[in-house]
């Protein structure tokens, strides 16, 4: 074992990590923990853009953006942090440009803007060019040149060491912590992949930068790396997880595999049409059509698909048409993504439609921080020196869905806050003293998986629990559905104390650590699943067959789903839980082998936007 | 034009079939205690073993490996993350050449054989399908892959006209997978040379009319272990997942030393 010591430590190397990285690291002792090498990220995935009101090629402002970013989340966007990101967004373009981004450029030699779903001009008059873009690969230029800068500023990685655990001097899902009593993050513990060595890193700041947890689904557009490590961790320790209910389905994923196709390839004209050729969405939004937003766009399809308009043999997706494209325009503007209609299905899409279906894509919800970054132990008080940013994070900048292209601004304005903020913290903290044995559970934990002789395979648990998200907690959800999924997931959970390993090795252990990332996903499925059984509304990616309106009387809050203890007197099961909510429709708990989950509420913030009919 | 879409073509029709495949292996020896951070791994063999698996007609070469992984042997090891082409971290020998694993349809490859899937070459073995990336990202590191820029920085964008950002488009579509810079018999000869994917990100800026580090990185580039040690095989072109013309990324940034002109 190993025991560094770092001010700040950051774990995770996509967008939001290397992003808070060229902070930190110029103001504090800085090291990036990460299970990929960097440029291996999904922020490389992205595509289509990322929004901010330059005006560069027509009227915009950016309160127009955080009116569009508040409307598509149906309300459940914190206002005051949506304007900030909206307000940043500007200085975030230009911070990459001057960084080195290849923007594709205006005649005049600026950086072009196109048209996205959800962002409109003048409060959903008409769509609007807001996008900034380097053809379909915004993403991959964003990850390259953050990772270009993090060259060029000597930042330190520690590149395939997995973190497995977070340090924090009060364990709240142990132990009952009293309000008031100041909880700190103390460091992480992490595996190097290559060795199977454990690292402790202790750390005066700790941020989490982890990204999403697609995997928990089958059908999605999310690496196979995309586990929910860093949510996992924090619920572990028993901070709580924001909204975890509110999952995006992208309109636009290769039928049947989940790829991803921009959205843009709607912002540049592609339409949406059914079996009958009918461009259907018309029908549910008849001001921007297929421009609406994805939660809107995507239960439009799954709707066609069920009322017998699919198209295909089994018809069980939708097309999207770029015939009327010109070729030019198409291998200009959205080369990466008609090649992969060509590599994975044979469609040529200059002359075919493409089948296309909703693929889980992104994670609204996560790690409750505030607009510095610092992770929320409650709905109001701060964890000191622990922060968080990108999809891991909940600011919540997206509420209940969020619009094309904010979730690469959501990691440069707020991955640069974190970092800034981080550093900020760590030049006048000490550190805090690392509990004794801080890598103990992992090691226990790791070797239990990889000795034991014989058990439950990963594939068998993984698969059930992905077969089974898609199955009951997708695009449309009931009562019965969501009680299956649960139902399923405590068994897996059960089937996954027996999870048995087959490569016993130490060096590039991926098996043992597959098994690991199945524990994390697992603690995922089981916050979503939760949260969307409490929230009997419909709202932006939660669409509740039962109850298909939204309930601003009931609802209109965030939902923070802590990990506490089971009672020992048997009876009170409330008795220390002065976290979660009392009555009132969050007052909620499961109870899971060994623990439960209490469901608590935090208010949304509500500035100039009062919540309306959302229509497109 | 507004016409109605034509059908596509019969993808919910997917047929399964049977494929093997012949996989290079080695499984480094194991110490007692963990190795330190950094220490040379232990010299074991490489061997060929052959699996069996029932693929579906839209499989790629990586979900074939994950059902051996996940069915049959779970200490099969390979590196891999998005799954479509964007993030480089499969590239592997298949069939004799370099290719990422998640864009290579088996359905392409001749059913007849076993596919053989080795490591990349050049970069040692740590592990059956995973090489030791640290001198390839080592070079890319070496030719100051960031934009150097010199005067006051602007308040807005830099300006750049369509036609200056057409120059160096090509290049910024790399990966880093090092499919280019492992199909290269010079790289594989000489590990010392930077080979074609540092070169392609030297280009990348070079070419780029914010950039003023050009003369730096083509002094960098004009060392005995530069761009002159290219032998214009073409290998990398062929190689590249992304369609990168690599060599002639590398034939320009030759002329340039030449005529200093970028």
């Amino acid at each position: 074992m190993q025991t560094h010591q770092y001010d700040v430590v950051i774990v995770g190397a996509g967008g939001a990590g290397m992003r808070a990285a060229l902070e930190a690291s110029t103001r504090a002792r800085t090291a990036v923990i990460t299970k990929l090498y960097p440029t291996r990220s999904h922020t490389g995935a992205a595509q289509g853009g990322m929004c901010a009101a330059l005006a560069n090629v027509e009227e915009d402002n950016w309160e127009w953006h955080t009116f569009d970013t508040v409307k598509g989340g149906d309300y459940l966007v914190d206002q005051d942090a949506a304007e900030i990101m909206a307000k940043e967004a500007i200085d975030a373009v230009l911070d990459l440009e001057k960084m080195g981004l290849p923007f594709n450029r205006t005649p005049e030699g600026k950086i072009d803007q196109r048209r996205f779903g959800g962002h409109t001009r003048n409060h959903g008059d008409a769509p609007v060019r807001r996008a900034c873009y380097a053809a379909d690969r915004t993403g991959h230029m964003i990850l390259q040149t953050l990772y270009q800068n993090c060259v060029k500023q000597d930042v330190e990685f520690y590149n395939e060491f997995y973190v497995l655990d977070l340090l924090v001097d009060h364990d709240l899902a142990a132990t009952h912590v009293p309000d008031g009593e100041e909880v700190h993050a103390s460091g992480v513990v992490a595996y190097d992949l290559a060795t199977g060595e454990i690292h402790v890193f202790q750390a005066k700041a700790v941020i989490l930068a982890t990204g999403g947890a697609g995997k928990i689904f089958k059908t999605t557009s999310n690496a196979h790396t995309l586990t929910g490590d860093g949510i996992a961790l924090a619920y572990r320790r028993g901070i709580p997880l924001e909204d975890m209910e509110f999952f995006q389905f992208h309109p636009t994923g290769l039928a049947g595999l989940g790829i991803l196709l921009s959205e843009a390839a709607r912002g540049e004209g592609g339409i949406l049409r059914n079996s009958e050729g009918e461009r259907f969405m018309e029908r549910y939004a008849p001001t921007i059509k297929d421009l609406a937003p994805r939660d809107i766009v995507a239960r439009s399809m799954a709707n066609e698909v069920r009322e017998g308009r699919g198209a295909g043999p089994h018809k069980d997706y939708v097309l999207l048409d770029l015939t009327h494209l010109e070729p030019a325009v198409i291998d200009a503007k959205l080369p990466d993504i008609t090649e992969f209609a060509r590599t994975y299905l044979g469609v040529e899409p200059y002359t075919e439609p493409v089948p296309v279906y909703p693929t889980a894509h992104y994670m609204m919800g996560g790690v409750p921080t505030n607009v510095e970054g610092e992770v929320l132990r409650n709905a109001t008080d701060v964890i000191r020196g622990l922060y968080a940013a990108g999809e891991c994070a909940c600011v919540s900048v997206h509420g209940s869905n969020r619009l094309g292209t904010n979730s690469l601004l959501d990691i440069n304005v707020f991955g640069k806050r974190s970092g800034r903020a981080a550093a900020a913290y760590a030049a006048t903290a000490d550190f805090v003293e690392l509990p004794d044995d801080p890598a103990g559970p992992v090691v226990a934990e790791l070797e239990a998986i990889r000795t034991r002789p014989d058990g439950e395979r990963v594939a068998d648990i993984r698969a059930e629990l992905q077969q089974t998200m898609d199955t009951n907690a997708q695009v449309f959800r009931t009562q019965e559905s969501l009680e299956q999924a649960l139902e399923d997931i405590k068994a897996l959970q059960k089937r996954y104390r027996a999870v048995a390993v087959q490569d016993r090795s130490r060096s590039f252990n991926t098996d043992l650590l597959e098994a690991v990332e199945l524990g994390f996903l697992l603690d995922v499925a089981e916050t979503v699943v939760v949260g969307a059984i409490n929230r009997k509304e419909s709202r932006g990616g939660h669409f509740r067959e039962d109850f298909p309106k939204r309930d601003d009387a009931g609802y209109m809050r965030h939902t923070l789903a802590y990990r506490r203890p089971l009672p020992t007197d048997g009876h009170r099961l409330w008795s220390n839980d002065s976290d979660g909510d009392h009555e009132g429709e969050f007052a909620h708990t499961t109870v899971f082998d060994g623990y439960r989950l209490v469901l608590g509420s935090k208010p949304v913030t509500v500035t100039r936007y009062q919540p309306m009919e959302r229509k497109y | 034009m507004t016409a109605t879409a034509q059908a596509p073509s019969q993808i919910g029709e997917v047929p399964t079939f049977e494929v093997r495949l012949k996989v290079r292996r080695y499984l480094p020896p194991e110490p007692a205690q963990p190795l330190p951070y950094g220490a040379p791994a232990p010299q074991a063999e490489a061997y060929w073993e052959e699996f069996t698996v029932r693929v579906h007609g839209t499989d790629r070469v990586l979900d074939a490996l994950h059902k051996v992984k996940w069915e049959q042997d779970g200490s099969l090891t390979f590196r891999r993350s998005c799954a479509h082409g964007v993030c480089g971290s499969d590239a592997m020998r298949i069939n004799g050449r370099n290719r990422l694993a998640c864009k290579t349809l088996l359905k392409d490859l001749d059913p007849t054989k076993p596919i053989t899937i080795e490591p990349i070459k050049g970069l040692s073995v740590l592990k059956d399908l995973v090489v030791d990336m640290e001198p390839f990202f080592a070079s890319y590191r070496e030719i100051m892959p960031f934009l150097v820029t010199s005067g006051n920085e602007p308040t807005r964008e830099r300006l750049q006209s369509p036609e200056q950002r057409a120059r160096y488009d090509d290049t910024t579509k790399c990966i880093l997978c090092a499919c280019c810079t492992s199909s290269c018999p010079v790289f594989w000869n000489d590990g010392q040379y930077f080979g074609p994917a540092a070169i392609v990100n030297a280009h990348r800026f070079i070419f780029d009319s914010r950039d003023s580090g050009a003369a730096q990185r083509l002094e960098i580039l004009n060392d005995k272990e530069g761009v002159w040690r290219c032998r214009t095989t073409f290998n990398c072109t062929e190689a590249c997942p992304r369609g990168i013309e690599v060599t002639k990324a590398i034939a320009e940034v030759k002329r340039a030393m030449i005529t200093r002109a970028y």
